[in-house]
């Protein structure tokens, strides 16, 4: 049993979706989706713990040896987003019934815990397999699902965004897939170690250039790099408010994931930077990813929106520790994944919150929501502290080492150009703030605290924010050594 | 024990103070007694040595470090508070009981403290909670002053983290043992502790503060902000001999501030920080017996000022106002407070039988055994100007002396409890004071109650007291008129201020003008921004997905180039 949990992550959900449609009802769709997440969470849970204590495992799937068939491997790094992945849809999920049949139409409520299944299985796939095939497929399955979920949005805006998504995610998908097929031709294999061994040998051939750009290019547009970021603020606004904390906690995590694994693991980490100035690419997009959006934040009407443009400055974040190319830069972005994934969660949670009991994360309709909300209001409060990067809470940690990374490099610009940059987060947070508790409600309104099962998660994630501010031996020890581990095995 | 750093008292008390903001007026009271109580006990129960490791960033950090030193504070921080509450238990203001309590559980934190780092974060939460005891007034010159006061605290807290890094940059260590006078950071250290303790010169925050918080907030004031400091003192520093130079001037210079000032409270402030000078003496001479005999007079001391607080506090809440020049006669209404301020005074000016006699003896002997005369001369002095300012003339022109006619109810129960209490362990120390040296730091091994010790002290008493009378009668004792007596703080509260707003004047007119131009360019820079970024922008405006596809196209395009052609 314990030896085939790698695919067990993976077919636990997939298998799950399906049935769920079975059952028909709403509550106990989602009383299912809850379980099977839950119990993903667990086989995610206990699979860290087998990788940081006994190394890698690598699984094969049907007994199919590797190159030949589909191998799953699990390293330090695909487990710890595995857990990150699992462990947010888990608690989101735990919080969303309310809001989603709030937000939902009732007929379709039970093909929106489908789709979170499926979407929830996509994304573990594409994290457990060691074939790139494998990752393209899952890839479908995961962006198809995510379509779906954000089509249900209340607002009609919804559909259009979903499709247009549909049109820009199913081009980059095709790069991915384009550049699949040319790694293909080029070696005759699809399983990424069997790659990684075989690439440098044909490494200067113009094939494998393009292979790299399509990939690149193809993932770059799934993780909302500036500029190919311009479907995520539509799609993040008018999703369902529960889709928006799922996907913003662990969608663009996985598509980071993906550029890390192609460039550090298949390619290996100089192949980039080799021939082309990729390094300084990424540092500069980054850079313009978190003021461009961050000054869009700042002005924006609507805070579910803001909140979006904000997770494009946070990608940035990412990406410029991706861009330093050192084991420090590279922790700072897992770390960065992690933390990202419990701040935006638990804001997004909480503006999930607003638009269950207000109807609208409209600025505007926000006046005097402490004394409604003040639950909701403070998580909102302590989960933009975090985003800001205040000590005590996660956004500290990741700031802390981005700085000390690029300090490292000797890049102090853009060491201050990031910390200017925190600076627009207290913009951007200060100004619901002070909507929030400086003007008095409207007198007419009847807002009471959202309900205890929306709550208990939303502050399960802001008590993750301060704890692992302060106790952060799990994270950065893991990716401490899941970054050494990608360098050396690049290498 | 992993979470042994949850085991601790300070915790509990800063708990109940969280608890304080939202339960019941009616709780609030029994909630200020039982919590010291039982944060008593969980003291009294802690082994010895360091406990409460928390590691933060990399650093660790000792949270909980109970040893002889530190457990007499502790205790004594812990009787002080129980008193106070009891004192307060009438009070149905939120904010003064949760601060006091907030207040409190710092303090013992601080003093349970084994590392710079935690210290400093306690002794910061001290300076920011006590502050609300003097905002509770609720009256503009209360938030003046309060202030003040805050302004003050904060830059002793910063001084303290300034020098723990150059201290910690010195030697790696943040452990707060003995840290000395001979590195830069020892030094910057000792400033931040002599802020709080009110050295000579930077004593006028407690004067200034004290006197303006509520009846019960100067009760909670007295015991801990300056006795903390002592005990860093005696922490970090014992045995620095200039300390024994500071603290013989801190015992003399109040005392003529305290003969001429007014409002008794402030009178009360003034031989606090007299007080304070033989504990830092004590400090200074640094031998066994005088540092226990800084740690049993910071004990007997809290208590008998206390007591003394609280009776002028009990005027305060019945008369309305403690100018010495209003009160009088207010013995027949209040006799119970008289008897209680008469035992506090007469424990100040360390009459035997009384507790500041077999805790003020041991810092004059101590003295006395390092052949310092002088300091032993200017210690003597200071006790018999104590027995002036606080043992006669507090009871003597609040309760007797003129009849001002006030006609007013005797205290509150609770009040005098509280007063009585405190009045019955300042007997009880004086006649009894063994079970407090067996507490102390150091093995003890000294006799108050000696036939010598005995006679010299009521000799200069009677002294004092004849003194006193013989001023009084010849009417050359300065009569109690409303004066606004000039300390040390006219220097930077008056004199600085008009110096520095003449030469900043001109540099005002340069730096608006200078503003005025850059302001000009930064609207310009936030107005360019808005029309891109804001709603409608080309930022933010929602585009076709054919300019997304145009996008994607452009990066593909550039980077197939840039792979072939670089």
């Amino acid at each position: 049993m314990l030896s085939h949990l790698p695919i067990l992550q993976v077919i636990l959900p997939l298998l799950a979706a399906p049935s769920c449609l079975i059952l028909g009802r709403p509550a106990l769709a989602w009383g299912f989706s809850f379980a099977t997440s839950a119990a993903a969470m667990l086989i995610s849970m206990l699979l860290l713990q087998q990788v940081w204590l006994e190394g890698p495992i690598s699984y094969f799937l049907g007994g199919w040896e590797a190159p030949w068939g589909i191998e799953y491997c699990i390293d330090l790094l695909n487990a710890f987003l595995l857990l990150i992945v699992s462990s947010l849809s888990t608690v989101v999920l735990a919080g969303t019934r309310q809001s989603v049949a709030a937000e939902v139409e009732p007929n379709k409520q039970t093909l929106f815990y489908v789709s979170w299944l499926l979407c929830l299985a996509g994304l573990l796939g594409i994290l457990a397999t060691g074939d790139a095939f494998n990752v393209f497929v899952f890839l479908e399955v995961s962006s198809l699902s995510t379509y779906t979920l954000i089509s249900l949005g209340r607002d009609r805006k919804a559909l259009w965004a979903s499709y247009q998504y549909l049109i820009v995610g199913t081009i980059g998908a095709t790069f991915i897939l384009i550049g699949i097929g040319l790694m293909y031709m080029m070696t005759g294999t699809l399983n990424m170690q069997d790659l990684a061994q075989r690439l440098p040998v044909v490494a200067d051939t113009r094939t494998v250039f393009a292979a790299y750009a399509f990939v690149i290019v193809g993932v770059c547009l799934k993780l909302a790099l500036f500029p190919l970021h311009l479907w995520l603020p539509n799609a993040y606004a008018y999703a369902p408010s529960a889709v928006t904390a799922f996907l913003a906690a662990t969608a663009t995590k996985v598509a980071v994931y993906l550029l890390i694994r192609f460039s550090f693991t298949v390619f290996g980490a100089d192949f980039g930077a080799m021939d082309i100035p990729l390094h300084q690419l990424f540092i500069a997009l980054g850079l313009i990813a978190v003021f461009s959006a961050s000054l869009v934040a700042i002005l924006q009407i609507d805070i579910k929106r803001a909140i979006a443009y904000s997770s494009v400055a946070q990608i940035g974040y990412m990406i410029i520790g991706l861009g330093l190319g050192s084991a420090a830069g590279l922790q700072a972005t897992l770390l960065h994944l992690f933390n990202h994934a419990l701040m935006k969660g638990a804001l997004f949670m909480s503006l999930a919150a607003v638009a269950l009991r207000m109807g609208s994360t409209r600025l505007d309709d926000l006046a005097g929501l402490s004394q409604r909300m003040p639950l909701t209001a403070m998580a909102f409060v302590l989960g933009g502290l975090s985003l800001i990067g205040v000590p005590l809470t996660v956004g500290f940690i990741s700031k802390w080492y981005l700085v000390i990374a690029t300090l490292e490099m000797g890049m102090w610009p853009v060491a201050v150009l990031i910390l200017v940059g925190s600076l627009l987060a207290v913009m951007y947070i200060w100004r619901v703030v002070e909507v929030m508790y400086f003007r008095d409600p409207p007198a007419s309104s009847q807002v009471s605290e959202a309900p205890v099962s929306v709550l208990l998660p939303l502050w399960l994630l802001v008590v993750a924010n301060i704890y692992f501010g302060i106790d952060t031996a799990l994270p950065v020890s893991v990716t401490a050594d899941a970054a050494q581990a990608l360098l050396g095995w690049g290498k | 024990m992993a979470n042994d750093w949850l085991m601790n008292p300070a915790l509990l008390m800063m708990l109940a103070g969280l608890l304080a903001i939202r339960l019941p007026t009616k709780l609030l009271g029994p909630l200020a007694v039982v919590t010291p109580t039982l944060g008593l006990l969980m003291l009294c129960q802690l082994p010895n040595g360091e406990q409460g490791i928390v590691s933060l960033y990399g650093l660790t950090l000792t949270t909980l470090r109970v040893d002889g030193l530190s457990f007499v504070w502790a205790v004594i921080f812990h009787i002080a508070a129980i008193l106070a509450g009891l004192y307060a238990w009438h009070v149905k203001d939120r904010m003064q009981q949760s601060a006091a309590l907030v207040y409190a559980g710092a303090a013992i934190g601080a003093v349970l403290a084994g590392d710079l780092l935690t210290l400093f974060l306690y002794w910061e939460l001290t300076a920011i909670s006590s502050v609300l005891l003097i905002w509770a007034n609720r009256t503009a010159r209360a938030y003046t002053v309060g202030l003040r006061y805050l302004v003050i605290q904060v830059i002793s807290g910063l001084l303290l983290m300034a020098g723990a890094i150059v201290h910690y940059q010195a030697t790696g260590s943040l452990a707060f043992d003995h840290l000395g006078l001979d590195s830069p950071g020892g030094w910057i250290i000792f400033l931040a502790f002599g802020i709080k303790c009110a050295f000579p010169l930077l004593h006028n925050w407690l004067q200034d503060a004290y006197p303006e918080a509520t009846a019960t907030g100067t009760v909670v004031l007295s015991a801990f902000t300056t006795k903390l400091a002592v005990y860093a003192l005696a922490r970090g520093f014992a045995g620095e001999d200039i300390l024994i130079t500071i603290g013989a001037v801190m015992t003399a210079f109040p005392i003529f501030f305290a003969v001429i000032e007014n409002d008794l409270r402030r009178v009360l402030s003034y031989s606090l920080n007299n007080q304070l000078g033989f504990m830092v003496v004590g400090v200074g001479l640094g031998t066994e017996l005088a540092l226990n005999g800084a740690a049993a007079h910071a004990f007997a001391h809290i208590l008998y000022k206390a007591l003394l607080f609280m009776s002028m506090g009990a005027v305060l809440l019945r008369v309305g106002t403690v100018k010495a020049s209003e009160l009088g006669g207010l013995y027949k209404s209040m006799p119970w407070t008289t008897l209680f301020c008469i035992i506090g005074g007469m424990s100040i000016s360390a009459f035997p039988l009384f507790s500041g006699f077999v805790t003020k003896s041991m810092i004059l002997t101590a003295a006395a055994a390092e052949h310092q005369w002088l300091v032993w001369t200017v210690l003597l002095f200071a006790s018999a100007g104590v027995l002036d300012h606080s043992g006669i003339k507090v009871p003597f022109f609040s309760f007797f002396y003129h009849d001002a006619g006030h006609r007013v109810k005797e205290a509150p129960w609770n009040m005098l409890l509280a007063m009585g209490v405190t009045a019955f362990l300042c007997i009880a120390i004086g006649v009894w004071p063994e079970p407090l040296y067996a507490i102390l730091p150091f093995p003890v091994d000294y006799k108050p109650y000696t036939s010598y010790h005995i006679i010299t002290q009521l000799q200069l008493l009677m002294f004092a007291a004849l003194a006193f009378c013989v001023l009084i009668r010849k009417g050359w004792y300065p009569e109690e008129i409303r004066s606004t007596n000039l300390d040390f703080d006219w220097v930077y509260r008056r004199l600085l201020p008009a110096v520095v707003k003449k030469l900043l004047a001109w540099m005002w007119r340069l730096d608006s003008a200078v503003r005025a131009v850059a302001m000009k360019a930064v609207h310009a820079v936030i107005e360019k921004v808005a029309q891109s970024h804001g709603p409608g922008g080309v930022m933010s405006r929602n585009l076709s997905t054919g300019t997304m596809v145009s996008w994607l196209s452009v990066f593909l395009a550039l980077y197939l180039f840039f792979s072939f052609y670089w």
